[in-house]
């Protein structure tokens, strides 16, 4: 295969994961910044948007309100955002484009939907009901994308590049994501495992589609450390931080052994999960939550490097 | 020239208004002038509720954005990416018209490759005085770095895409030869594949009556033609590659839909590199060397060592790689030389000198505004002609003398007398028409086709079929999809349509 192809593959994995991410991202912001202040109100809901998007300094350069109507274009349809979810598609399709060749028909009929599908909000701010109807929608377009990937592309490289993406977006977002509520939603006076803001953290388990999975595995309320274990620890967890890992490492042997060859990549994510799996939550909140979020980010980060490295993107 | 277009369905008579009603082929003439071939469409359209055609067009349409079949026109920022309109009402070619037009396509084509092996071999034609020798040598598409070279099995020109118009019954002419990298071959496999989809009934009724004839074998047999001229350099199985110049070519998507289509892998300059005279592409695996490229990029951004200095669309040394032998490029650099406008309206000429035969198809009566006469000619009729830079294409740059103003008539007249080589003219041509779907129903819309031929080791193939453009807007002669032009599904019949 092209390297130019496997970097397309992967970055279109990569683009189309953060849209999504967005997504649940917005859709569980509404729904918090609808509860009364109280409860943190509007205001902070959306400042920890902008704050788990990694964008917070480019829409704070604007000096615009942090409200729905502000964020959400921000973070959806504005153009001028790189980050935002119109241009996480465009990028998304134009990877898809210059490797058509090596997607099934349904495949790229559904990365060319999605793109339709953003078209049609165009790029003025969305009003509420807009807002929450185009997440829906693109929501379901990506899991359509999915499907279409999952059930019409050969099992070989192809398939294992863009999932690679997938996979490395999705642990760079659940980290950013647990970091944020952990550090920018918690009153600092407040030591972190301490008083608990319900609704919160039912925003944040939301956001990764867990708050019926937290169920299922802790039968209790909900506890900043077990969400923290279900996000980082749980293996059935499909967004966990171990979860992603365990995908990466396998997509990674597939990789190598179709190739025949072993590399950094395959050191680098091998390490990774090795490290995570001696560990457990209570290790993980003595030396600093937030301090082991910033190492897996920057060892994510790695990874990818290590990848682009070793299929010579 | 004739002023009335020759109608294809060969009815003079009025179209169907809006209601429906009126006669449809054939006209007040009746049923014995309508063409045997056109009988099931006419059949099928008589039947069609009214709404039906519409539909089917608007599904078109959803069809062809949903695959991504867009086109992107140049220069118009609003519209980077468009569709080609399509018309649901198919052209069809009776089997006797096709043999012809086989024969003579297969003529042309020969001649083309061996002008070409001669303009840069032996140049037997410049010394028997067929063609001007300062229009091949101080021609700016004379490749001299092709002087010598012979590629593999001799072929220069692997797919050629001939663009003929239709005046009468039996009267093709060739309007241009396209012998560097024609495109549209596309759009003649997926409009039948919207066809099929669309009017699965008329389809199966033509291939009933008349045997329709297929033209999904073009992969296969473009892919044949690419693997019998590797390089002999290379001993197993020949490695071929697509070359695009990326994804914001106005091809891109025929682009990257032949190499699937072929299964070959589609790269951009930047995945390739030459070492040691071979060509390599750069995969996850490491280098793999290639021996055949089918490039969809102009010479002069191939090479950077070889032509222009400042392209980051070709590859360093790719040129070397070919005179070593190492490589074959379909199509050979340097075959512009051969579709020149200039050296066109000598084609008769060499046709006639390397098959010794006249040729089938037609030339269009050219004035080369180069000779003085031709010029004063040109200049006192151009309301009558159509004025065609010698190295223009895709509609661009080119005066249609009846259909322009005044003051764009002067504007032309003054470049012709300031750069009179540039230049060539030809008489308006009353294209052919075809019934066509229009805003106010059926209406006859000019045509013209590009079928494509394809050159190997063992001999010439063409698929039965082409690609017709339509001029949408009455009237219109310009079917170029850079100008607003259209496309039709090509129908070649097996049996049928004898006439007279």
């Amino acid at each position: 295969m092209l390297s130019r192809s496997a970097a397309n593959l992967y970055w279109m994995g990569r683009y189309l994961e953060r849209a999504d991410f967005l997504c649940r991202l917005i859709e569980a912001t509404v729904r918090l910044s609808s509860l009364p202040a109280s409860h943190g109100g509007a205001q902070a809901a959306w400042e920890s948007a902008i704050q788990s998007s990694a964008v917070a300094e480019a829409f704070h350069a604007r000096n615009l309100p942090v409200d729905e109507a502000h964020v959400g274009h921000f973070l959806t349809l504005d153009p001028e955002n790189g980050s935002s979810i119109r241009r996480c598609l465009e990028a998304a399709r134009n990877n898809g484009r210059a490797v058509r060749t090596s997607l099934t028909l349904e495949t790229w009929e559904a990365v060319n939907d999605v793109w339709h599908e953003i078209q049609r909000f165009g790029v003025a701010t969305p009003d509420s009901p807009t807002l929450v109807r185009l997440v829906d929608n693109i929501k379901g377009s990506l899991l359509m994308f999915d499907g279409a990937a999952h059930r019409t592309q050969l099992r070989e490289a192809t398939y294992w590049f863009l999932r690679l993406g997938t996979t490395v977006e999705r642990a760079d977002n659940t980290a950013r994501l647990l970091d944020v509520k952990y550090h920018l939603l918690l009153p600092r006076s407040e030591p972190v495992g301490g008083s608990l803001d319900y609704f919160q953290w039912t925003t944040l388990l939301r956001t990764v589609s867990a708050l019926t999975a937290y169920r299922w595995v802790y039968r209790e309320s909900v506890k900043p450390w077990l969400v923290a274990d279900l996000l980082v620890f749980n293996r059935a967890m499909p967004r966990s931080l171990i979860a992603c890992l365990e995908d990466s490492v396998w997509l990674l042997d597939q990789l190598a052994a179709s190739r025949g060859r072993r590399g950094p990549a395959n050191r680098v994510a091998t390490a990774s999960l090795r490290g995570l799996a001696s560990s457990n939550i209570d290790t993980l909140f003595q030396g600093g939550l937030h301090e082991f979020l910033l190492g897996f980010i920057s060892e994510n980060n790695r990874l990818g490097d290590a990848i682009a490295e070793q299929y010579l993107f | 020239m004739a002023t009335r277009a020759f109608d294809e369905t060969y009815g003079f008579g009025p179209y169907p208004s809006a209601q429906g009603v009126g006669p449809l082929f054939g006209g007040s003439a009746g049923p014995a002038e309508v063409r045997a071939a056109y009988a099931e469409v006419e059949r099928w359209l008589r039947a069609a509720p009214p709404d039906l055609l519409e539909t089917r067009r608007r599904q078109a349409e959803l069809f062809f954005r949903r695959i991504g079949i867009t086109f992107a026109v140049y220069g118009d920022p609003d519209a980077s990416e468009r569709l080609i309109p399509f018309d649901i009402v198919p052209r069809v070619i009776a089997g006797s018209e096709w043999s012809l037009l086989e024969e003579g396509l297969k003529q042309r084509v020969q001649a083309l490759n061996m002008f070409l092996a001669d303009v840069y071999g032996p140049r037997e034609c410049i010394r028997a005085g067929v063609v001007p020798e300062e229009l091949v040598m101080l021609n700016p598409q004379y490749c001299l770095a092709q002087v010598g070279h012979r590629p593999a099995k001799d072929v220069w020109v692997h797919i050629a895409g001939i663009d003929l118009v239709r005046t009468g019954p039996k009267e093709f002419f060739v309007l241009e030869d396209n012998a560097r990298t024609p495109s549209g071959v596309s759009y003649m496999l997926e409009n039948r594949e919207v066809m099929m989809r669309l009017v699965p009934e008329l389809i199966h009724a033509v291939s009933e009556a008349g045997g329709l004839r297929p033209v999904e074998t073009y992969p296969e047999t473009l892919l044949e033609t690419l693997t019998s001229v590797s390089p002999n350099s290379c001993t197993s199985e020949p490695c071929l590659a697509l070359l695009t110049p990326g994804i914001h070519n106005s091809a891109y998507y025929e682009h990257s839909f032949l190499a699937d289509k072929l299964g070959v892998e589609l790269v951009e300059g930047s995945d390739l590199f030459v070492h040691g005279d071979i060509l390599f592409m750069r995969t996850t695996e490491g280098p793999k060397r290639v021996d055949v490229l089918y490039r969809r990029v102009d010479d002069d951004f191939l090479d950077p060592l070889q032509f222009r200095a400042d392209s980051a669309l070709g590859v360093p040394g790719l040129v070397q790689a070919v005179h070593s032998g190492n490589l074959t490029i379909a199509n050979a650099i340097g075959t512009g030389i051969a579709d020149d406008k200039a050296i066109y309206s000598y084609m008769p000429e060499i046709v006639r000198f390397f098959t010794g035969r006249d040729p089938i198809l037609h030339n269009v009566p050219t004035w080369r505004c180069r000779e003085p006469d031709a010029l004063a000619y040109v200049l006192d009729n151009i309301a009558e002609l159509v004025v065609k830079e010698t190295d223009g294409s895709g509609g661009y740059g080119m005066l249609v003398g009846p259909h322009a103003t005044s003051a764009q008539r002067e504007e032309f007249a003054a470049k012709l007398r300031s750069n009179p080589q540039h230049y060539i003219a030809q008489p308006t041509l009353a294209l052919s028409t075809c019934p066509t779907l229009t805003a106010s129903g059926l209406a006859p819309r000019h045509v013209d086709l590009r079928p494509f031929v394809l050159t190997g080791a063992n001999g010439m193939k063409i698929v039965p079929g082409g690609l017709t453009r339509v001029a949408l807007k009455e009237g219109s002669l310009v079917v170029n999809s850079s100008q607003g032009g259209g496309t039709k599904d090509t129908w070649v019949l097996d049996r049928l349509g004898e006439v007279d």
